[in-house]
């Protein structure tokens, strides 16, 4: 498998694009990376809708869970995967049949998360889409907040950074 | 659509260029283009829930500046960058990075390598005071790696060496020793001190974590005392059950588990969080600052250092008052081979030399020099002399002393930035007084 790269360009204009999120896999307890990466979310302004079968009706982060996409009431810009590889295949082939009626246009899947044949069919259905890559991190790293815990952002710029991004 | 390009990456930026820039963007507020010294305790959080967040290490910021304070951050992603590493977190010396290293690594009668050429302060460390914590340091002579292996025990949690060791002269093979530490399935620790990241990169060798006093070259007037350990992100700390610490529940964190949680800066976030939150050695955001200016010219520093000392070794080593020289820049020295390996840019400006007079002529030397300053430093601008065996090195038993390289008659120079000629002048002078 080859490295994957994605220019930031691409990942900041998903972010900034996208508003709803349904986190397939968050979990409801709160110290779980899953949990971690949908508080930040929230933080920043992103509705983050719990996708999670074994918690289908309860609340988590606010958020009422809902056992699979299908079900997921009114529309959702990004999917983002906190599953398997494996079980990321099926889950990016729903949110391609669901696309056009929930105005889905990103298939995120995880860090360490990877699967190359569901990307290249979501991609082949007119969806970005990013994998082996946190939201939360992204976000963090290209709006100036990953730096702060020493982490190496690998951004390099004299322009003075935006607020908020 | 968007998706992986299969291009890849554009063309990293150049040494020089992160040197300068990495970690230090303008401030998004003001437009202060130079990194503003933040010389506050703490940080006033939004509300009650972003508190809790922050607490929780939910959310990046600040709380406290005992944990993080946005000076130091700037040098901590900085040393990262320039390391080739993840992350990094600062401390309040090197000492206090290796205390920071260790305390997220062992347990109470867990053990660890460590090679016998080291700093004379970190072979007490390790010897001495961290026994107290139920910590066991192995010392090995690790010129021949084979050395390594046969000391390994099931409690060895970690390999520690300084590529370029202190005193000076030793260059150690870390390509071998990186794969012994790997078969063990344990990280391998390079002080890369001596050497600076301008001149060597422990990590493209295989390093998984590196530590530094950064008061030496990376500050580089004699002005900061500071420490950082950064971590490569590479290690699998799930590799084996060796590491509890980090693929376990933490307690002392409402039973948050650091790697899983951050992956591959889980390390340095557990030893800021921990570590460094319990025992609070911590760095000024004063002392960050002056260290980020130090390095913003540590590049074109380290050409003229090892340029200078290259120029002294080779004057001593043609002096008929000096028994031996021990520079790996030198053609002559035995580890000059592995110094065009690991350093190729130079080999330090740290170095050793024995004089044939012995303890008295090394005690008469330091006192007759008029322009190196005599003081426990390395890594000024400012040439610097010191006899060992009578100061750093002298809690060391005679053995200990040798095995070290700082025998009675051993001098160490920390050769500057002044001109070369001058420094050979006085040198000259004080070996014929």
């Amino acid at each position: 498998m080859h490295t994957l790269h994605y220019d930031d360009k691409d990942i900041r204009a998903i972010l900034k694009s996208v508003r709803t999120i349904a986190m397939v896999g968050l979990s409801p307890k709160w110290n779980r990376p899953s949990n971690f990466a949908a508080k930040y979310l929230q933080g920043k302004g992103y509705r983050v809708i719990p996708v999670n079968p074994g918690q289908a009706g309860s609340e988590i982060l606010g958020e009422t869970a809902y056992a699979s996409l299908d079900e997921v009431p009114g529309p959702f810009e990004m999917v983002d995967i906190f599953r398997s590889s494996e079980a990321a295949g099926p889950i990016t082939d729903r949110a391609i049949a669901l696309a056009a009626d929930k105005g889905i246009q990103v298939v995120w899947m995880q860090l360490g998360v990877r699967n190359d044949a569901a990307a290249e069919r979501a991609r082949a259905a007119g969806l970005h889409v990013v994998m082996d890559r946190c939201p939360k991190i992204e976000y963090g790293r290209l709006f100036g907040e990953l730096g702060w815990g020493g982490v190496n952002s690998g951004i390099i710029s004299a322009k003075r950074p935006k607020m908020g991004g | 659509m968007a998706g992986d390009n299969p291009k890849g990456p554009p063309p990293p930026f150049g040494f020089e260029t992160r040197a300068i820039h990495a970690g230090s963007r303008p401030d998004p507020v003001t437009g202060a283009r130079n990194t503003p010294i933040y010389q506050t305790t703490s940080y006033v959080f939004e509300d009650a829930e972003h508190a809790a967040d922050l607490f929780n290490l939910q959310t990046f910021g600040f709380i406290y500046s005992r944990l993080t304070n946005p000076t130091v951050s700037v040098l901590e992603e900085r040393l990262a960058n320039l390391e080739g590493g993840r992350a990094a977190v600062c401390a309040g010396s090197g000492h206090a990075a290796q205390f920071l290293t260790f305390f997220t690594l062992l347990e109470p009668g867990d053990e660890f390598i460590a090679s016998r050429n080291l700093y004379g302060g970190s072979i007490t460390q390790f010897g001495l005071s961290f026994k107290k914590l139920g910590w066991t340091c192995h010392f090995v002579d690790m010129t021949d790696p084979e050395n390594i292996r046969a000391a390994l025990t099931p409690k060895c949690k970690a390999i520690f060496l300084e590529i370029l060791a202190n005193p000076g002269g030793i260059v150690l093979d870390v390509e071998p020793i990186a794969a012994i530490a790997r078969e063990a399935g344990i990280p391998l620790i390079v002080d890369n001190t001596m050497a600076t990241p301008y001149l060597c990169r422990p990590f493209e060798w295989g390093a998984d974590i590196v530590v530094h006093s950064t008061t030496k070259f990376l500050s580089g007037h004699g002005t900061s005392v500071g420490g950082a350990v950064i971590e490569s992100g590479k290690f699998d700390w799930a590799q084996n059950d060796r590491f509890p610490t980090m693929t376990q529940p933490e307690p002392a964190y409402h039973g948050l588990t650091f790697f899983e949680t951050f992956g591959d800066f889980g390390f340095t976030t557990k030893a800021r969080a921990v570590a460094l939150r319990d025992f609070g050695p911590s760095l000024s955001p004063t002392n960050a600052f002056y260290t980020i200016t130090g390095i913003e010219t540590l590049h074109v520093r380290m050409e003229r250092h090892v340029e200078n000392a290259l120029k002294v070794a080779k004057f001593l080593d043609g002096h008929p008052a000096v028994d031996w020289v021990s520079y790996a820049g030198l053609p002559s020295s035995p580890y000059h081979a592995l110094a065009n390996k690991y350093l190729p840019r130079g080999a330090g400006s740290v170095f050793t030399c024995g004089l044939k007079g012995g303890y008295d002529a090394g005690v008469r030397m330091v006192e007759t020099v008029e322009l190196f300053s005599h003081l426990a430093n390395i890594g000024d601008t400012r040439s610097l002399i010191i006899h060992p065996a009578s100061t750093t090195h002298r809690q060391l038993s005679p053995e200990q002393l040798r095995a070290a390289g700082a025998g009675p008659e051993v001098i160490r120079l920390s050769i500057g930035l002044e001109t070369a000629d001058d420094l050979i002048r006085d040198l000259d002078r004080a070996l014929t007084a």
